[in-house]
């Protein structure tokens, strides 16, 4: 099944992050119907770093993930990942192969698929159909589910559909699937939206114990969650950065009250 | 949509589907061929001929159920593949016909009749029974590869892509009417005489179709077994059910789709292609949007998301269709209307899906 494929792609074509950088957004500005949801946003990651993203609703967080995740392609600008990968041209699969993995907003699962159908989906390997079509689990990989399984608190329920799962549960099983994933860059947005407070310390934990081996996006609103885990937090406006800092700064920052911790 | 227990059922499935085969492929010869044509349990022809075209919509119908249950693509053009495999074996059969046509020519009546002079050159190589066979499959099977191609990565879904199919088939249907095509137009391929040498009219002619065609059943249904039972078969549930998730783990959506899309027609051509020499002819009324419309009923009515669901929906439709259209040939339509939307206003599932869900739910 030949697809085209971005011709400068390949399984080897590893993320290059010498310059120590993993992301580098530039000028991104990305228009619905004239009005500016991003608006000449520049903003880059250190590799390994986890950056919280916050900022009043329509800010443009959720926008600018969809452009790193390939879902949205933006008006101008450029979207790099390491110095090599552009995203602006590559495909939302091509992406998530590189090495960028995404959990959505709303909690994204395989409904009517198992527990452990959902992460065997997710676990990181080949892709391609032919694959797909004689593929065994190895043992190695049943390990990882488990390990997976176990990770997120769904041994229990490893073979209930997920469509049966809590809102919470949900949320887990799709940090679940993106730890699956092994991906370098994980974009997580509003992931404690709807969990409970014990649910989101763990939360906490667990992204907090990815950063260093892995960089981490968080797009977050409750702003304990933010302080419990953020070491640079980055505040979007109207498409736009508006500062950028660590959070006792930001909390402090005149303009950042005005417009969001204030309200 | 428990797919543990799809799985569980899965397993003796099967068991299942190879007993009632050997059932039909034993009883249906032993009561024809094997019983005197006056006694009471002696099967007559028309029952044999019309088993034998139950199974050809059989396996449209799990073509369609693939390809929509599974991947969650609904085509409403499937009759184009069907009619393409028919063609092609419709083909072979006017080659074989010789020179016992009404002209006693070496080409096809129609031919003749058109005043044309020599064989067009998409005819060379139908008087042999494999190539005719191998076109029936891969004709269907490019055209779909290159429709999809297109459709897919101009990521084209839903009643979007539906439509387009139904503006296919009637494209198709239009280009097959004329004569210049090439295909007998309106009146297509028919007074077939023989096939690998065999008369078609003999009764022991009819039951080897009819057996080919119930053998045929059972080899797309263990096939479409192993596909959805693969990684490859989640991944197409998954892209039905949340597409976007399945893209960002990393999946080309657009292949997956294709390769269900392209087997789908494969099986569909192969159907047709055992369907045409049973019945006898085959004209481009078969790629009217109406029928391709009716088997994607055979499909809701039977029940999307298993694959036994769309045989048994294609056998109950054309089941009562036989008995209708003798019956109370003007009522067809209207009770295949109100079969539909009775369908799908109480049993969203379709039959198998709600047999399916009220055997879950009395063992939980
Ligand atoms: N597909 C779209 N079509 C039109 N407007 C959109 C679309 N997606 C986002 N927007 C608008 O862009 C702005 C930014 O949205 P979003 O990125 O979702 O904000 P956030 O995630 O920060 O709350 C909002 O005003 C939203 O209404
Ligand atoms: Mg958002």
């Amino acid at each position: 099944m030949t697809v085209p494929q971005n011709p400068s792609l390949d399984a080897s074509d590893e993320v290059d992050t010498r310059q120590g950088m993993i992301l580098y957004l530039e000028d991104l500005t990305v228009s619905f119907d004239g009005f500016k949801a991003l608006d000449e946003l520049c903003l880059y990651l250190r590799e390994g770093e986890l950056r919280c993203i916050i900022g009043p609703n329509g800010a443009g967080k959720t926008t600018m993930m969809d452009v790193i995740s390939g879902k949205t392609r933006p008006d101008s600008g450029s979207a790099f990942f390491g110095i090599r990968h552009d995203l602006t041209q590559m495909s939302e699969h091509e992406i998530a192969r590189v090495g960028i993995g995404r959990k959505f907003q709303k909690p994204t699962v395989f409904p009517g698929h198992t527990v452990f159908e959902n992460l065997e989906l997710a676990l990181r390997g080949s892709r391609s159909l032919w694959h797909t079509l004689f593929a065994k689990l190895s043992g190695e990989q049943q390990d990882r589910i488990a390990l997976g399984l176990d990770t997120v608190g769904l041994s229990d329920e490893a073979h209930l559909p997920a469509g049966q799962l809590s809102h919470g549960q949900k949320q887990w099983l799709e940090i679940g699937m993106l730890l699956a994933q092994d991906p370098k860059l994980l974009l997580v947005d509003e992931p404690v939206a709807g969990l409970s407070l014990s649910e989101t310390e763990r939360t906490a934990e667990l992204l907090s114990s990815l950063a260093g081996t892995h960089t981490v996006v968080v797009v977050e609103h409750d702003m304990e969650f933010v302080r419990q885990i953020a070491r640079t937090v980055t505040v979007l406006h109207e498409g736009r950065v508006l500062a950028e800092g660590p959070m006792e700064k930001i909390q402090a920052d005149a303009k950042v009250i005005s417009v969001y911790l204030g309200s | 949509m428990t797919t543990g227990s799809a799985a569980q059922s899965g397993s003796r499935s099967w068991l299942l589907a190879v007993g009632l085969f050997a059932i039909a492929a034993i009883a249906v010869p032993l009561l024809n061929l094997g019983l005197a044509e006056d006694s009471p349990l002696h099967l007559p022809d028309y029952l044999v001929l019309l088993l034998g075209k139950f199974a050809c919509y059989a396996i449209v119908a799990l073509a369609v159920g693939l390809i929509w249950g599974y991947a969650g693509v609904l085509s409403l053009g499937h009759g184009v593949f069907f009619a393409l495999g028919g063609y092609a074996i419709g083909m072979y059969l006017m080659r074989s016909i010789g020179t016992e046509g009404v002209y006693k020519s070496e080409l096809p009546d129609f031919m003749v009749f058109l005043d044309w002079k020599e064989l067009p050159w998409y005819w060379y190589g139908f008087q042999h029974f494999g190539f005719a066979l191998f076109m029936a499959l891969a004709v269907p099977g490019l055209v779909a590869f290159v429709f999809g191609f297109l459709a897919f990565r101009s990521r084209i879904r839903g009643v979007y892509f539906a439509i387009i199919t139904q503006a296919m088939t009637y494209a198709a249907m239009l280009m097959f009417f004329r004569n210049n095509t090439g295909f007998g137009g309106n009146n297509g391929l028919t007074d077939f005489k023989r096939l690998l040498g065999f008369t078609l009219r003999d009764p022991e002619t009819r039951i080897g179709l009819y057996l080919a065609s119930v053998t045929a059943l059972l080899g797309c249904f263990l096939l479409c077994r192993y596909v959805v039972g693969s990684r490859l078969g989640r991944v197409l549930r998954a892209v039905r059910d949340a597409e976007s998730r399945v893209m960002f783990s990393g999946y080309d959506v657009r292949s997956y789709k294709l390769f269900a899309w392209t087997l789908s027609a494969v099986l569909c051509g192969l159907a047709g292609a055992l369907y045409v020499p049973q019945v006898g002819i085959i004209n481009p009324s078969e790629m009217q949007p109406a029928n391709s419309i009716e088997m994607a009923i055979w499909v809701a009515v039977g029940g999307r998301g298993t694959l036994a669901g769309p045989i048994v929906g294609a056998l109950i439709v054309n089941g009562a269709k036989s008995w209708f259209t003798v019956a109370l040939p003007d009522a067809w339509l209207y009770v295949l209307g109100l079969l539909f939307i009775g369908v799908t206003l109480f049993l969203p599932r379709g039959i198998m899906g709600s047999l399916l869900s009220k055997h879950e739910g009395t063992r939980t």
